[in-house]
C-alpha cells in the first residue's frame, strides 16, 4: 500500500504544494463517498428484491435488465418532485433536520478501516468517535418533527428519538467487551487483535444484542416505529416530500451500512479472512462480503418479524438487554482476570 | 413444571422461536414465484368472461346487426348509440353509427343477452388503456376488426356458454 502511494503523493507535492494535503484528504473523502452513495442507492433496489423473493413475488423487474436501473428512477423521481414546507414550519430547522440524518451516517466513514492501512482518519479514539458522531442522528429526528410543526410530527420526534438514544445505550454497551479483549479504542487495533479468533466467538451474546440494538437504532422493522403508519402518520416524517424525504431515508439506508460496516469491523473480524490460507483475497472484499451477509440479514428480520409494540420496544431495550450487556461486561471482565488475557 | 418453565427460558434466551421463523423465509427465498407479468403472461379466463365488445358478423361476411336497437335500450349505462343506415336495404337495415362509450359501459353483458341475432357479443379481451379521450368510443369498424381478429375465440365461448342459454 505505501509504495503503491509513494508516486501519488510525490506527484501530488510537486503539483499542488503546501495544499496537497487538503487535496489528498478531500479525493480520499470522494473514493469513500461515491461508493457508499451508490451502495444505498442499490441497496433500496436489494431489499425490494430479496423482500419479494422471501414473500414469493418477483419484485421490481421492469426497469432495466431485471429491474437494476430502478433505484435510478427512483432518485429522478424524488429529484423532480416539489419540496413542500408547512408553512407555519421552521424553514431551516426543518431543512436542518434530514441533513442532520444523512451528514453523520456519511462523517462516521471516516475512521473505518477497509484494509490495513486504507482509512481515512486512524483515530486512536475511533470507537468513541463513531459512538458520538452516530448519536447525532436522533437530532435529526428530533428537530424534523418539531419543525414541521405538527402534533402528530412532534409525538413521532419525541417518540423516535427516544428509541434511537435507548438502543445506542446498550449499543455502547456491547462494544465494551470488544474494547476490553481488544485493549484499544482504534478500529484497526480492533481488528489486528482478532488475527487468533474472531470477537464473535467469545461474545457471541454481544453481537446478538449489537446486532438488534442497531436494527432498531437505525429504524428498521421490526423496531421501525417512526414510520408508524397506522398510529401516527408516519410519526417524524409526516410533512416530508421530495429530496427531504428522500434524505431521511438515504440516511436510515447509509446508517444501515454503517452499522453493518462496524459490527463486522468490531465483531467478525473486519479485513481478515476466516482462515489464514484464504489470504490472496483483499482484506476489503472480505469486509465487502461480512457487511453484506450483515445486511442481508437486515432485510431478511424485515421480511420475517412483524412490528414491535412501543412500550414491548423499551422494555426489551432498557429491562432485557441493558442489564444483559452490563452482565456479559462482567463476565468478560472476570474472564480477562482470571485467565490473565491482558 | 419447573423443567417446562425451564425450557421456554431457555427457549427465549436462544431465540428459538426467531430462527425458526427466518429459516421459514429464507426457505421461501428460493420458491418458485407465483407473480404473473401481466401484460406478457395472463391468467385463464371463463368462457363467460365479459371483455370489449366485439360485433360478429356471418360466414358470408355480411353484417349481423339489423339495427333494431335492442341493445342501446336495455343498456342500463346508456353506453351505446345507433344510427340507423337511411340508405340500407328494407329487408335488412344496417347500422350507419354503432358507438359504445367504454367510460360509461359497466360490461354487465345485457346488450349480448338482448341482441336477437347474437351480433353483439363480450370479447375476450379487456385491455383498454387510451392516450386520449376521444379513443373511448369504440366505433363500429373497431368492433367489426375485433370481431374478425377475435372471431376463433368468441365462437369457442358462445358454443361452450350455448347449453346455458
Amino acid at each position: 500500500m505505501t509504495e503503491f502511494l509513494q508516486p501519488i503523493h510525490a506527484f501530488g507535492n510537486d503539483t499542488f504544494g503546501v495544499l496537497w494535503p487538503v487535496v489528498w484528504n478531500l479525493a480520499c473523502i470522494m473514493i469513500v463517498v461515491g461508493p457508499m452513495l451508490g451502495a444505498v442507492a442499490y441497496l433500496t433496489y436489494v431489499e425490494r428484491r430479496v423482500i419479494a423473493f422471501m414473500h414469493v413475488r418477483v419484485g421490481p423487474n421492469r426497469v432495466g435488465p431485471i429491474g437494476l436501473l430502478q433505484p435510478i428512477a427512483d432518485a429522478v423521481k424524488l429529484m423532480f418532485k416539489e419540496t413542500l414546507i408547512p408553512i407555519h414550519s421552521r424553514p431551516m430547522i426543518f431543512l436542518i433536520g434530514p441533513i442532520l440524518t444523512m451528514g453523520p451516517a456519511l462523517l462516521a466513514w471516516a475512521v473505518i478501516p477497509f484494509q490495513p492501512e486504507m482509512v481515512i482518519a486512524d483515530l486512536n479514539i475511533g470507537v468513541l468517535y463513531v459512538l458520538a458522531i452516530s448519536s447525532i442522528g436522533a437530532y435529526g429526528v428530533l428537530m424534523g418533527g418539531w419543525a414541521s410543526n405538527t402534533r402528530y410530527s412532534l409525538l413521532g420526534g419525541i417518540r423516535s428519538s427516544a428509541q434511537m438514544i435507548s438502543y445506542e445505550v446498550s449499543m455502547g454497551f456491547t462494544i465494551i467487551p470488544v474494547v476490553m479483549l481488544s485493549g484499544s479504542l482504534n478500529l484497526s487495533t480492533i481488528v489486528e487483535a482478532q488475527k487468533n479468533m474472531w470477537f464473535v466467538i467469545p461474545l457471541f451474546p454481544m453481537f446478538v444484542v449489537y446486532f438488534i440494538s442497531v436494527v432498531a437504532e437505525t429504524n428498521r422493522a421490526p423496531f421501525d416505529l417512526p414510520e408508524a403508519e397506522s398510529e401516527l402518520v408516519s410519526g417524524f416524517m409526516t410533512e416530508y416530500s421530495a429530496l427531504t424525504y428522500g434524505m431521511f431515508f438515504l440516511g436510515e439506508y447509509a446508517n444501515m451500512i454503517l452499522v453493518s460496516a462496524l459490527g463486522s469491523v468490531l465483531f467478525l473480524g473486519g479485513w481478515l479472512p476466516p482462515i489464514a490460507a484464504l489470504d490472496f483475497i483483499p482484506g476489503i472484499l472480505w469486509l465487502a462480503i461480512k457487511m453484506s451477509f450483515l445486511l442481508f440479514v437486515f432485510l431478511w428480520i424485515r421480511a420475517t418479524f412483524p412490528r414491535y409494540r412501543y412500550d414491548q420496544l423499551m422494555r426489551l431495550g432498557w429491562k432485557v438487554f441493558l442489564p444483559l450487556s452490563l452482565f456479559w461486561i462482567f463476565v468478560t471482565g472476570s474472564a480477562i482476570h482470571l485467565l490473565n488475557l491482558l | 413444571m419447573l423443567g417446562v418453565k425451564f425450557k421456554e427460558i431457555l427457549d427465549s434466551l436462544f431465540l428459538k422461536e426467531l430462527v425458526s421463523g427466518m429459516a421459514i423465509t429464507l426457505r421461501y427465498m428460493f420458491k418458485p414465484k407465483i407473480t404473473i407479468q401481466y401484460p406478457e403472461e395472463r391468467t385463464p379466463t371463463s368462457p363467460r368472461f365479459r371483455g370489449v365488445h366485439v360485433l360478429r358478423k356471418y360466414e358470408d361476411g355480411e353484417e349481423r346487426c339489423v339495427a333494431c336497437k335492442l341493445c342501446e335500450a336495455i343498456c342500463p349505462a346508456q353506453a351505446i348509440y345507433i344510427e340507423i343506415d337511411e340508405t340500407s336495404r328494407a329487408e335488412k337495415r344496417l347500422t350507419k353509427v354503432y358507438d359504445i362509450d367504454l367510460f360509461k359501459c359497466i360490461y354487465c353483458g345485457l346488450c349480448e343477452e338482448a341482441c336477437p341475432v347474437e351480433a353483439i357479443v363480450m370479447g375476450p379481451y379487456l385491455d383498454v388503456a387510451f392516450e386520449n379521450r376521444e379513443d373511448r368510443f369504440y366505433h363500429k369498424d373497431k368492433m367489426l376488426t375485433n370481431g374478425d381478429k377475435w372471431k376463433p375465440v368468441v365462437d369457442a365461448r358462445l358454443q361452450a356458454d350455448a347449453k346455458y342459454r
